[in-house]
């Protein structure tokens, strides 16, 4: 009897569990896009970006008392994508996420965790007058605004002038155009010992590890083509091949490391370059001389004409969101010209905003550094919004680590033996 | 979840969560990743448990005994299953990499490519890495256990002429035998969930999946793409396996006994 009790009330524990595995009830109301009230923002967790959000929040709360923000750091995760799918499910997110990763938002869209943003009357209009025509790269395949562009950090070379100096290159305009160049001077500055590498690129097997070697350089070489276009693969063509073969023999001469390294290999001297966006300048203030170009191209581009990654985080708004007209309102207030001129400022990292570069004159003049990264911002590729997104990042992330990190296929080959993968993902299936 | 074309939801969400039968497991038995990553756990399983237990043991015996710094020995062999694994992982990746202390030492001798990125030692190198930071805890059940050998039969065996290794042989193993069967079953079902090391150590399973676990897939799939259904599936098989695992354990160890 006493063993049946146990059977049952196991039973029971199993049964309640996958219930609450189960789906749940609840509805969006469309009287929620008008709904003014109280909501609560996520924002990333660096120390710039927190400052930033905490005085935008004051700013908004001192003129609207009966709609106040609650402002918090994103929850501790893996991953800032994992916590939000597991705040979509959960049906606790907030209303606005300022550090929402593009190469997610289809799959947030598809969990039916975002508000489409052309659904409030100004939304489309606003977010194409601020952005101008890269608003059009964050279109999700139905043609509707899931996400608001709100800050790039355009990716580019930054170099250890010290470093360079040693090795007897010149620090103010290094030879790092073509990839000649660059291997040539890269060749240098290790033989020199100016360091142990010349550029050290994340070679572990994230998803999202060849935004920061691969991306950015066949955005450059394509003169801003994406992974993907028209549900086609771009990155096994004749360009991305020669990405592929450039990277491929920094790693076969060792010019670059096949090893995670743990902490910055840039800051601690362990590399001479870096292949970064503006948000590093922080992390680099006091500890390294450096300077910055664009990306190389196979033939030397003009920087005018350089394509980049543009390692964008933006601001999505959350279906679990109930006073949405209120979040709307604070969306708008928070990508303002004041605010994202507040940003700029904060925190170095460009506001994606048509014409950035004219937009602040006076933060620009008083740091001329910065400069390079607001024209670069102009020329962005941002990673394509399409469906199954990060299974197709790491399929072409296991390519790309087999083959150009650690040799055991051909780079060309094993771009071509993804491309069939990846456009079947892309498809939707 | 397994059996449906499933993905997380917001509440609410009206979505079509249709039933797939078998799909998902064909999908994870024809994906080479998946494949490979039960083959590494199996080489991570045969390295580490054989290793624990004979190390567990023979620590957790010498420790048993009377020896100066005792305590301080037990403690310290304790610790790295208490600390961080993040902590512990930095410590390891500076000892292994190329410039790390352990090929410093080996010089010449030393694998290139190094350990962690090199395909044929990576997974043996994670494996001494867990069996080094689960040691403490399993010593801690031999410790226990052999509270309970009696010291008469230790005295028995003396006065039949039995040396120190004969009495570890014929006293401490049979008297431990529980314990063992406990270490061992442990061992794997922990080994067997192996994901913080490639996650951390390795850097996602590197080089090239050699080090990948169908856990650490398990999370890729499941929670990075959005596919719990074929993560699901994964799940229900590293269960089977491990079940099927443990009652060969059982069936052997309850054999020898």
């Amino acid at each position: 009897m006493k063993r049946k009790v146990t059977s049952v009330l196991l039973a029971l524990g199993l049964a309640g569990t996958a219930a609450a595995c189960g789906g749940g009830g609840g509805g969006s109301s469309e009287a929620a896009a008008q709904a003014k009230g109280p909501i609560t923002v996520w924002y990333s967790n660096n120390a710039e970006e927190v400052a930033w959000a905490k005085q935008m929040v004051a700013s908004w709360n001192s003129a609207h008392a009966d709609q106040k923000v609650t402002g918090q750091e994103i929850p501790t995760g893996k991953s800032s994508e994992e916590v939000i799918g597991a705040a979509i499910t959960a049906g606790n997110a907030p209303c606005l996420i300022f550090n929402t990763s593009p190469a997610s938002v289809s799959q947030f869209q598809k969990q039916g965790g975002l508000v489409a943003l052309d659904s409030f009357s100004d939304g489309k209009s606003y977010i194409e007058e601020r952005s101008g025509k890269v608003a059009q790269q964050y279109k999700s395949t139905d043609g509707k605004y899931y996400q608001l562009p709100w800050k790039a950090n355009p990716v580019m070379i930054f170099y250890n002038k010290k470093a360079f100096a040693k090795a007897g290159i010149d620090t103010a305009k290094p030879p790092l155009s073509t990839y000649d160049e660059f291997l040539a001077t890269s060749r240098k500055v290790v033989a020199a010992g100016g360091a142990k590498y010349a550029i050290y690129p994340a070679p572990s097997n994230e998803f999202f590890q060849s935004w920061f070697d691969f991306y950015p350089l066949f955005a450059a070489e394509t003169g801003g083509k994406q992974l993907i276009a028209d549900g086609k693969s771009q990155f096994a063509s004749e360009e991305g091949k020669k990405v592929a073969a450039f990277w491929r023999t920094l790693y076969a001469e060792k010019l670059a490391s096949q090893e995670k390294y743990n902490g910055d290999s840039f800051v601690d001297g362990k590399a001479a370059m870096a292949i970064v966006g503006p948000w590093a300048i922080a992390t680099y203030k006091g500890k390294v001389q450096w300077g910055a170009v664009p990306v190389p191209t196979s033939e030397g581009k003009p920087a005018a004409e350089t394509y980049t990654f543009s390692d964008a985080k933006n601001v999505a708004m959350y279906s679990a969101c109930k006073n949405r007209g209120t979040a709307w309102d604070v969306l708008k207030f928070a990508t303002s010209k004041e605010q994202d001129g507040k940003f700029l400022q904060a925190t170095g990292q460009m506001p994606l905003r048509d014409g950035v570069s004219t937009a602040y004159p006076e933060y620009f003049a008083k740091n001329p550094d910065y400069k390079a990264f607001a024209d670069q911002a102009a020329r962005t590729v941002e990673v394509p919004n399409v469906p199954n997104s990060i299974t197709i990042w790491q399929t072409f992330r296991d390519a790309w680590s087999k083959s150009v990190i650690f040799g055991q296929q051909d780079p060309a080959a094993a771009l071509d033996g993804a491309v069939q993968k990846v456009d079947q993902l892309a498809s939707g299936s | 979840m397994s059996f449906h074309d499933y993905f997380f939801a917001a509440p609410g969400a009206i979505v079509d969560r249709p039933w797939v039968g078998f799909a998902n497991y064909a999908t994870v038995l024809s994906d080479p990743a998946v494949r490979r990553s039960f083959v590494n756990v199996g080489i991570f399983l045969l390295i580490n448990v054989p290793l624990t237990v004979v190390l567990s043991l023979l620590l957790a015996w010498s420790l048993n005994a009377a020896i100066r710094w005792r305590g301080f020995f037990r403690v310290s062999y304790y610790v790295p299953y208490v600390t961080a694994s993040v902590a512990v992982v930095g410590v390891w990746l500076f000892l292994f990499n190329s410039d790390g202390l352990v090929n410093s030492v080996l010089g010449p001798l030393a694998p290139d490519p190094s350990w962690l990125v090199n395909s044929k030692l990576a997974m043996p190198t994670v494996a001494i890495y867990v069996t080094w930071k689960q040691l403490g805890f399993f010593i801690l059940l031999y410790l226990a256990a052999l509270q309970n050998v009696s010291k008469d039969l230790y005295e028995a065996a003396s006065m039949d002429g039995a040396g120190r290794w004969k009495s570890f042989r014929n006293v401490t193993v049979p008297g431990v035998r529980p314990a063992t069967t406990l270490v061992v079953l442990l061992a794997t079902v922990t080994g067997a969930n192996l994901f913080t090391e490639p996650y951390l150590l390795t850097g996602g399973g590197g080089p090239d999946g050699a080090s990948a676990s169908p856990v650490l897939i398990m999370y890729q799939r499941g929670i990075e793409q959005g596919n719990p259904d074929v993560g699901s599936a994964i799940g229900v098989l590293l269960v089977i396996g491990v079940l099927i695992l443990a009652l060969i354990q059982r069936r052997l160890l309850d054999r020898e006994s």
